[in-house]
């Protein structure tokens, strides 16, 4: 078995995975929810399995690198990345709903990347990838990336919430989507968790770039689009922070923030041009 | 007071900060989307004379050294300082601030309370209480009040100055790229093998002398199987006063430091020429030659003549050369050798070893950045700062205890500045400890 075979089981289980949180909220059966927790976790188990058969592939192949290097990986680790800080979230707040709005997200970066018109070669890496800030560099980014696909998921849950009519009281349901101020406030952490996380990124490719080239910043495309990533999110922290902004002004702004981070990720590899141009094969 | 003065509370003003940074952020755009650098020419053919004119107004052709995006960089700096120097007093205050003089009155409104009654007497149950907090890592304070004894413990005061670390960051940042855009230069050279130079060019335009030189020993290119570039590198040696100083082999990720100035390896050039490197083994004696293709050249002290008379390529590099090669006894030598690779000529004199190699030019970047290492203070900084506004929090807990006739009534009360909840849960826990007798 390979490690594109383990991928391929990856997008599917993802995919099941999802229908099931989605009839978790549908059904409000809790049964259901520990099966989609189930699902989840075992397709992570295989993605990670299919991360680590790929790095070994390329030492197989002589020349051995951290499989983060072309678009087709970078997606794959993002999908991981989600689904890891995903799982994590689920523990800590004992909540399963949002599931149905983070694993489908998952899902859609894996089936891009099984069936896009994306190289999915393992590649050698030309000269200037050969560094130790590789590993550094991406793992931080999409940390950052993947925490603020949550905020968005979450952003999505509170407007889908705060504009569906109040469930009638008689029927005596119990809430089946956290509360908004739950909502909130995890929308909130989620944006920090991910700033930390980005502003480490862009450190990191500043002391890379740096090591390489003699500049820390060159205001590339990428690094300026990362930069205005970084400045949504200090404008969105501070007017939470000073002017007490909550609510659907944050649900929307990290519907913003994301749309950014993926302009960063994927618009400037292929509607710009820079030095991350390798990121776009 | 200045601080009612308008100005002062503008620059003061978050809101100031919020529109200064949409403003950079919004306007950052421009330069991704605008190729920067260009000729006014260029501009002028793809956007059209009018438009091209506004680029050269607004200095879009390089927008991130204009001065109205600087001038809004500069603004965020005043912005930050002063936005800064106006809390900071408020904040000191609440880090000095004297948990001892807080009387029932005020603890009763905190969220966290609770309170209990024990048999024991004020002074007995609070050196207890006292005893059990320094055992949770609370250090606390006593005095005696009009209501009572009063212990005040805290963590984590300082925490309040998250934010600053990360302003001062900011600010340590920028003071990093002023340090390095007066202290240091960039450039470039191409420098061919075998050279020397001294001097480099700059990127603002005129040439820069080194105050030693550098000389390219040799250059080389490995490819992957698949044709992919594996490795660019060249060694280098760094001449001052005639002497060799050091010696290294640079490549992409490995550069050279010497003197605070730097060569990267950038770039390269495939020259038509060739390397040709001849040793006598029998008098040690040993020699290169830059040879263009197809010419031959004479080492006249050893008698010999040698050249390239044919070569295979791929792509632009050299993978191995036939090489020609005479001492005047007996007939000419021809052998074909791997680009680089040292082979032997046998002759009725004896034995030479000769190789040749496609000659190249190194592209060397060469930079001097004294601000660098303010640039990575800084960015320490921020994560220090990141971590300790984020997660971090000023924790303050007070016990209150009367004298009762029975014995003593307990106040336990806690707040804390930031994350709330988790306080709330060490708090129940911390009075379950307090608690148990």
């Amino acid at each position: 078995m390979d490690s594109s075979q383990l991928l391929g089981i990856t997008t599917f289980t993802y995919l099941f995975a999802s229908f099931l949180y989605i009839g978790v909220l549908v059904f409000r059966n809790n049964k259901l929810g520990s099966i989609a927790t189930g699902f989840t976790a075992i397709a992570l188990l295989i993605q990670t399995i299919g991360l680590v058969l790929r790095w070994i592939e390329s030492y197989r192949l002589g020349f051995g690198h951290a499989p983060f290097t072309n678009m087709y990986e970078s997606v794959v680790f993002f999908a991981w990345m989600i689904i890891i800080i995903y799982l994590g979230i689920e523990w800590k707040f004992k909540t399963r709903t949002i599931g149905a709005f983070a694993v489908p997200i998952s899902f859609l970066a894996m089936s891009y990347a099984s069936f896009a018109p994306l190289d999915r070669g393992i590649n050698p890496l030309v000269p200037a990838l050969q560094s130790n800030w590789l590993l550094a560099h991406v793992v931080t980014c999409f940390v950052g990336y993947a925490a603020f696909a949550i905020a968005a998921a979450l952003g999505i849950m509170y407007l889908a919430k705060s504009s569906a009519p109040a469930p009638a009281a008689d029927k005596g349901s119990k809430e089946v989507l956290p509360s908004l101020r739950v909502l909130d406030d995890m929308i909130h952490k989620s944006m920090i968790f991910g700033f930390i996380w980005l502003s480490g990124g862009i450190i990191t490719g500043a002391i890379w770039a740096n090591s390489a080239w003699g500049t820390y910043w060159s205001w590339d495309p990428k690094e300026t689009w990362s930069l205005i990533t970084w400045f949504v999110y200090a404008i969105t922290l501070h007017a939470r922070y000073t002017r007490g902004i909550h609510g659907k002004t944050i649900a929307w702004l990290s519907l913003i923030g994301f749309i950014a981070v993926i302009f960063t990720y994927y618009g400037v590899n292929f509607l710009l041009s820079g030095l991350h141009s390798y990121g776009s094969n | 007071m200045y601080k009612n003065n308008s100005v002062w509370r503008l620059f003061a003003s978050v809101k100031l900060a919020l529109v200064t940074l949409v403003l950079i952020a919004g306007t950052s755009i421009i330069g991704t989307v605008v190729p920067q650098n260009e000729a006014i020419e260029w501009y002028a053919g793809k956007y059209g004379p009018e438009i091209s004119q506004l680029i050269a107004i607004l200095d879009i052709s390089d927008m991130y050294g204009s001065w109205w995006f600087l001038g809004l960089i500069y603004l965020l700096c005043i912005n930050l300082v002063i936005c800064s120097i106006d809390r900071f007093p408020g904040v000191w205050k609440q880090i000095q601030a004297d948990g001892l003089s807080f009387g029932e009155e005020r603890l009763g409104k905190m969220s966290n309370r609770l309170s209990w009654e024990v048999k024991s007497s004020a002074t007995q149950v609070s050196s207890r209480l006292e005893e059990r907090l320094s055992g949770k890592g609370w250090k606390a304070k006593r005095k005696t009040t009009e209501e009572g004894i009063l212990l005040f413990g805290q963590k984590g005061a300082w925490t309040r100055t998250g934010v600053y670390f990360v302003h001062a960051s900011i600010l340590v940042i920028f003071l990093g790229a002023v340090i390095g855009a007066i202290g240091g230069f960039k450039g470039f050279v191409m420098l061919p093998e075998k050279q020397v130079t001294d001097k480099i060019g700059l990127y603002g335009g005129g040439l820069l002398d080194l105050g030693f030189a550098v000389r390219c020993n040799s250059f080389s290119i490995d490819f992957y199987a698949n044709g992919m570039p594996k490795d660019y590198t060249s060694s280098l040696t760094v001449i001052e006063n005639g002497q060799e100083i050091l010696t290294k082999t640079i490549e992409v990720n490995d550069p050279l430091t010497y003197k605070g100035i730097t060569f990267y390896q950038s770039s390269y050039e495939p020259y038509q020429d060739f390397v040709i490197t001849v040793k006598n083994p029998r008098n040690g004696a040993e020699k290169f030659f830059t040879v263009p293709f197809q010419k031959q050249v004479n080492w006249p002290e050893e008698g010999l003549r040698f050249g390239v008379i044919n070569a295979k390529m791929r792509d632009q590099s050299l993978v191995s050369s036939k090489i020609w090669f005479t001492d005047d006894k007996g007939s000419p030598t021809t052998v074909w050798a791997d680009d680089g690779a040292q082979t032997t000529v046998k002759r009725e004199a004896g034995e030479y070893l000769i190789s040749a190699k496609q000659m190249y030019a190194t592209g060397l970047q060469v930079a001097k950045d004294p601000g660098v290492w303010w640039v990575y203070l800084g960015c320490g900084l921020m994560m220090f700062g990141l971590y300790v506004a984020f997660f971090m929090s000023h924790r303050r807990i007070w016990l209150l205890i009367t004298e009762t006739e029975e014995g003593a009534q307990i106040l336990f009360a806690g707040s804390a500045n930031k994350n709330r909840p988790g306080f709330e849960s060490s708090f129940v826990e911390l009075t379950e400890q307090l608690r148990d007798q």
